[in-house]
């Protein structure tokens, strides 16, 4: 084993529960939300935010689900880079390799007009108007078709299929054909977590579609495997060992149990005992080799059904939903670089490729301070004669909060209010620091460069009263001298009205 | 700018939440109650005063809604504000039908007033409603931004953040700092808040433990029951009867009671279904348990075992259609019809959470399919087969709320007045809480009269109901009307269980939060006085109770926004953390003192001071770090330092080593080393760092100094009558008087040396 329950633990432990738009935020700076992606309870697409770029990451999504939250794509608008990472259409791209002509004519379909308000809906509409929703439904209903012949026929109907909303749409349905066509065949669903899982999906309502919270509103439960569950013609079992399952088995009957590989879980001991029967019917997910899987339990009579369900958003669906989306920078798998990237689209297009670091260009200007208005009144500004601006030097707190850096007003004993300049610049004129000095009433005498061989050049300024001092300035660096702190401090004071500073 | 906060409703009383608030531009109402306590116009916050000409549309941004309580949030005035974006929480929303639906029978049949809405509306309405989940941050438009906190208090009660641009407040509705048996206690986070509204029903109530107070809430129901007494619990607060239930249901467990409980409430029944289907609100510990077991199932009262069942009772669970049986000689009720459970032998207690039995049976109408005209129906057949007269319409109208077979409406009829008459002891809950009207008041009348029954209030009571009267000293006659005059022999027994939040919780959460400015809200005007001047007392926190119909202006945080230049970034994520303490000390004040007392691990942390703000006319302000500052203005750095040269006495310092055994050098660091000594030891409070060759405090640097005419000694008389050694001293101008004040301890040491 890789590993144990109990690292699975305490790795759980580590992990931070988030709704969907609920803000994570990490360490003040980065911000990271969940949106629904549709493609099942509880799938998202990422949006991390940052002071210097918002990146959505777009992973496989389903615009309109029948169990779970639609793909919240609206969330997604103004993100600066789409990294683009659906990656459903892998699969199937050998077939539109052909079609290249596809694209130019989706999008006349959709009659995207460019730049104007109401493009976007038009968009929106074509985006959730397709007919993914009626050919899912269509799939279902063939398999649902499929079954109710084989157990008309005597045969029992096996479904490792790993995708919860299907599973569940498959319950609800089949259950309703089996009603309708008066068959008492019992429906068991086999894994260890069966029971949870009904008990859970039904206590979810706020990660599931719009049908089925209006379901909630009016007093019914979510999914109909409650009542399926209430009239005892759907059973949950741990094991296909479990003793309750032995006491009630009977055939034929319907199995949901993992796993889809057929290599684990219950679903191995049904394949053998129904292989050879020609009524069973097996019901697999595509992705899987079938030729492979069922190679173990040949010969078969037992008849399969492969069926492939919408994983994903459809390729002529990418083009319109980054047109809504109008990000800066679009990051997308290589392979799909011919189906990707109109001529005419106002984002860059960028493709990466396995292990390989990919930069992409800030286009956002400076990051904002954002100064609370107490403290900026606080502040002392020195006027710049020669440049025509106003400068000052900040104090506060910098906090960095959501992605923002704000600059609050700190500790107020920590700031203290006379502090003295720590920058200087500008040239220093001795003569008028004599000046200003001899204002002060301290009296001294310029003695200018005293050049000695090979270092700088250096002035002295001797102050003689009211006691000994001297001021030495070179080029760029100016030495007070003075053994005494009241004189240092207004010698100080003199040099600050000579040069600039802050 | 400023916030503005109208207080609309709860405004120095308790009930008829409402409290519009603008900022910057944006308008939110909060929560849109009613009174109980009024039939008049008092009853409705005035909304004239949002909008004289009724266009609430363009009036206000968005409602939002806290949580329900006293079934009367007023739908019928929000009906007209139809094209708003209403936010609430997914429990609320869910229960919204129910509860609104419940109080649409209440106010047309018991108070005979004209419809003020219809289910339809009721409907309409929430289909306009955005329901949010916790923490769910909704972006309302381009500034304004809501987002929910968990409030405990009822199921699906939240608190509500707002923020428009960097202006941000909370609205708290009602909540519950204690986690109680099914819900947990609030939870939010720490945020920047210029603005907190906060009710304060217990505004100056701290209530003892929990524990003692569920133990002496069971201890006398026990002892009511154990006496052959009735014990009548009128619930209002959803989830209220619900925790109370849960109470009931372990004591009467362990202490193998067979008394029966009864859960009379067609509300409470659908309300706990909602409860179980929305488990995962409420708190963790009974989410914890969901897998295996859901407290909502009432032992007694869970029977999804039986199939097709739409009510049933433990004995009876195999047959589905005893609810229909007159022969049955009790028959419990059906669950999805609301309306009425019970045991069917003395020995069980049934509880009313068999809405699992028959959710989604096809018999099943639900609540919001019922046409108006179907309360009159049920009316009259309730009439034309009980003869009754029409006081009991009131007694109808509290149980239709959610009454959906007439079959099953005739049995309850005839189930409960047997029961509410029936011999032996009982406790049963009963809608409306603080016995306003309805059902409780029905029972209340029968049961009140006997000295052995028992009437708990768990919760607060609005003044002019009779719970009020009954908890403000114990009245022997309640006139109910000009005719009828109830005998109080009854024992009343009140319990601190309402779901608000105590002056502990408040001040708990003020202080959390530290807002710059506290509203309060939802309580009694002396008592919240009296808080309002504890918050600015202990927490110097401003604070304001305003009366109905008062506005609180306060201002509100704005931000001047500059660029950044990445310099300044750069060397803001390095900090150079420093002690505090240093820089204060340095700085001599006395008050440093006392900070140093309060707070010895404060950290000073200045590296923001490096930054420059420039503003050119214009142009947008920017920030830049000073080194940055120099290149724009193409101008040289000029260095400015201060320097001193001048003698220490040493001689004190020379007797445990005698200066031959040591070479020059070595020497000047002993020198070096003992000064370092000495001044770490005289002002422990400096960071002083010994370099070998010099000692720095911050700029300054003192050093031994070997030349014979060094320029910065600038003493008129050099000292020589003692054995001196000459210390060169620099520092940059802003460490002047760190510099000085070493620069004094380095010249006494001569003196003070022993």
């Amino acid at each position: 084993m890789f590993f144990s329950a109990a690292d699975v633990k305490s790795c759980m432990q580590r992990v931070q529960v988030l709704k969907y738009a609920e803000e994570a935020c990490y360490n003040g700076s980065i911000t990271i939300k969940a949106f629904s992606s549709g493609l099942e309870i509880g799938s998202c697409n990422w949006t991390i935010s940052s002071p210097k770029a918002n990146i959505g990451h777009v992973s496989s999504s389903i615009f309109q689900s029948e169990t779970a939250m639609d793909f919240n794509y609206h969330a997604l608008q103004g993100c600066d880079a789409i990294l683009y990472s659906d990656n459903s259409a892998r699969n199937i791209l050998g077939n539109v390799e052909d079609e290249n002509c596809h694209f130019a004519s989706v999008n006349s379909d959709l009659s995207i007009k460019s730049d104007t308000d109401n493009s976007w809906e038009v968009i929106g509409e074509a985006l959730l108007n397709a007919d993914e929703r009626s050919e899912e439904m269509e799939k279902l209903a063939f398999i649902i078709s499929c079954a109710v012949d084989s157990v008309e026929a005597g045969g029992s109907v096996l479904v490792p299929i790993g995708r919860l909303g299907i599973v569940l749409q498959l319950l609800e349905q089949l259950s309703l054909s089996l009603k309708s066509s008066n068959l008492k065949v019992p429906i068991y669903v086999i894994s260890t977590i069966a029971e949870e899982l009904m008990a859970f999906t039904n206590i979810i309502p706020e990660w599931l579609c719009k049908l089925r919270q209006e379901k909630l509103y009016s007093g019914e439960p979510l999914f109909a495997h409650v009542e399926l569950t209430r009239e005892k013609r759907l059973h949950t079992f741990p094991a296909v060992h479990s003793l309750e399952l032995l006491k009630i088995w009977q055939e034929p009957c319907i199995v949901f149990c993992p796993h889809w590989s057929l290599r684990l879980g219950p679903v191995v001991h049904l394949l053998r005992r129904w292989c050879r029967d020609q009524n069973s019917l097996l019901v697999m997910e595509e992705g899987v080799d079938a030729e492979l899987a069922l190679l173990p339990f040949k010969p078969m009579a037992m008849k399969a059904l492969q069926c492939s369900f919408l994983s994903g958003i459809k390729l002529q669906k990418v083009q319109p939903l980054l047109k809504i989306l109008q990000p800066d920078f679009v990051v997308f798998p290589e392979y799909l670089r011919r189906h990707i990237g109109p001529p005419n689209s106002s984002s860059s297009f960028l493709g990466y490729s396995e292990n390989q670091t990919l930069r992409i260009p800030n286009r956002k200007e400076l990051p904002e301070l954002y100064i609370s208005m107490d403290l900026a009144t606080q502040l002392s500004w020195t006027k710049l004669d020669h440049m025509d601006t106003s400068i000052a030097r900040l104090k506060g707190e910098l906090v960095m909060e959501h992605g923002k850096h704000l600059l609050l007003p700190g500790n107020e004993q920590a700031i203290s209010s006379d502090t003295r300049p720590l920058l200087h610049w500008g040239a220093m004129d001795l003569e008028s620091l004599l000046a200003a000095l001899q204002k002060m009433g301290i009296k001294g005498s310029v003695e200018q460069g005293m050049s000695d061989a090979g270092s700088e050049i250096a002035s002295v300024l001797h102050i003689f009263e009211p006691s000994k001092a001297l001021i030495e300035v070179k080029a760029t660096t100016t030495v007070i001298s003075a053994s005494d702190e009241s004189l240092a401090s207004l010698i100080s004071e003199a040099v600050n009205t000579i040069l600039n500073s802050i | 700018m400023a916030i503005e906060c109208l207080v609309l409703g709860a405004g120095q009383e308790v009930g008829k939440s409402c409290v519009v608030v603008t900022i910057n531009g944006k308008r939110i109402m909060f929560d849109c109650g009613m009174h109980m306590g009024y039939d008049d116009h008092r009853r409705y916050p005035d909304f004239s005063l949002i909008s004289e000409s009724g266009h609430f549309d363009a009036a206000l941004t968005c409602i939002v809604i806290t949580h329900f309580l006293l079934r009367g949030y007023v739908y019928d005035n929000v009906l007209c504000f139809l094209s708003y974006y209403l936010i609430l929480r997914y429990p609320t929303k869910a229960l919204a039908p129910l509860m609104l639906e419940d109080y649409r029978k209440v106010m047309v049949d018991r108070r005979g007033e004209e419809e003020q809405f219809s289910s339809e509306n009721v409907l309409d309405c929430l289909k306009k409603v955005t329901a949010v989940d916790l923490k769910q941050t909704v972006q309302v438009d381009k500034d304004l931004q809501i987002r929910a906190y968990y409030a405990g208090h009822v199921l699906g009660a939240a608190m509500f953040y707002a923020k428009v641009g960097e202006s941000a407040m909370v609205y708290t509705g009602d909540y519950n700092m204690t986690p109680d048996r099914h819900l947990g206690a609030a939870q939010i986070d720490r945020l920047q808040l210029d603005l907190l509204i906060t009710e304060s029903t217990y505004a100056t109530t701290v209530r003892d433990s929990k524990y003692a107070r569920e133990r002496e809430f069971l201890k006398s129901v026990h002892k009511c029951v154990a006496n052959g007494g009735k014990v009548l619990i009128p619930t209002f607060a959803l989830g209220r009867a619900q925790e109370l239930c849960i109470l009931l249901d372990d004591y009467w467990e362990r202490m193998n009671l067979k008394v029966p409980i009864y859960f009379s409430a067609g509300l409470t029944i659908q309300a706990n279904m909602y409860y179980k289907m929305l488990i995962n609100w409420t708190s963790q510990k009974v989410k914890d348990t969901h897998a295996t077991r859901n407290a909502f199932d009432f032992k007694h009262g869970d029977f999804t075992g039986a199939e097709g069942t739409i009510a049933c009772s433990p004995k009876q669970s195999t047959s589905s259609d005893c609810s229909t049986s007159e022969l049955a000689p009790s028959v419990a009720l059906d669950g999805s019809t609301g309306i009425e459970t019970s045991a069917d032998r003395p020995s069980s207690r049934v509880l009313s959470s068999k809405i699992a039995g028959s959710i989604g049976t096809e018999e099943k109408i639900s609540y919001i399919n019922r046409s108006s005209s179907s309360p009159l129906l049920l009316e009259s057949d309730f009439e034309e087969k009980n003869g009754l007269c029409s006081e009991k319409t009131t007694y109808i109208s509290c149980f239709t709320g959610s009454v959906t077979l007439k079959n099953s409406v005739v049995a309850v009829c005839r189930f409960d007045r047997s029961l509410i008459n029936a011999p032996g002891p009982c406790v049963l809950f009963a809608t409306p809480g603080m016995i306003s009207g309805g059902f409780s008041l029905e029972v209340f009348k029968n049961w009140a009269p006997s000295e052995t029954n028992l009437v708990t209030l768990p919760g607060y009571c609005v003044a002019g109901t009779i719970g009020h009267r009954l908890m403000s000293g114990k009245p022997t006659t309640i006139e109910l009307d000009k005719d009828t005059q109830i005998d109080v022999r009854c024992q009343i027994h009140q319990l601190s269980f309402s779901p608000h939040t105590d002056a502990k919780g408040i001040m708990d959460l003020v202080k959390f939060l530290s807002p710059k400015h506290v509203i309060l809200v939802h309580g009694e005007k002396p008592k919240m006085a009296l808080l309002k001047a504890k918050i600015q007392a202990e927490l110097g926190i401003p604070g304001y109770d305003p009366a109905n119909n008062e506005t609180v202006c306060i201002s509100s945080t704005h931000y001047v926004k500059a660029d950044l230049s990445d310099k300044l970034i750069q060397t803001s994520l390095s900090p150079n953390f420093k002690f505090l303490k240093t820089r204060l000390a340095a700085d001599c004040g006395l008050d440093s003192l006392n900070i140093k007392a309060t707070s010895p691990l404060q950290l000073c942390d200045d590296r923001i001071s490096e930054g420059i703000l420039t503003m050119g006319k214009s142009q947008k302000a920017k920030v830049v770090h000073q080194d940055e500052l120099l290149v724009i203005l193409g101008d040289e750095k000029q260095g400015v330092q201060c320097a001193n040269c001048f003698p220490v006495n040493m001689s004190n310092f020379d007797k445990i080593k005698s200066a031959d055994e040591l070479s020059g050098e070595v020497q000047l660091f002993d020198k070096s080393s003992q000064l370092y000594a000495k001044l770490s030891s005289e002002l422990p409070e400096l960071n002083i760092q010994d370099c070998g060759e010099f000692l720095q405090v911050e700029s300054f640097r003192a050093s031994v100094c070997l030349l014979d005419n060094c320029p910065h000694r600038t003493m008129d008389n050099p000292c020589d009558t003692f054995e001196a050694v000459y210390f060169c001293c620099t520092w940059a101008m802003e460490d002047e008087k760190l510099a000085w004040k070493v620069i004094s301890i380095m010249k006494n040491f001569g003196i003070n040396a022993p």
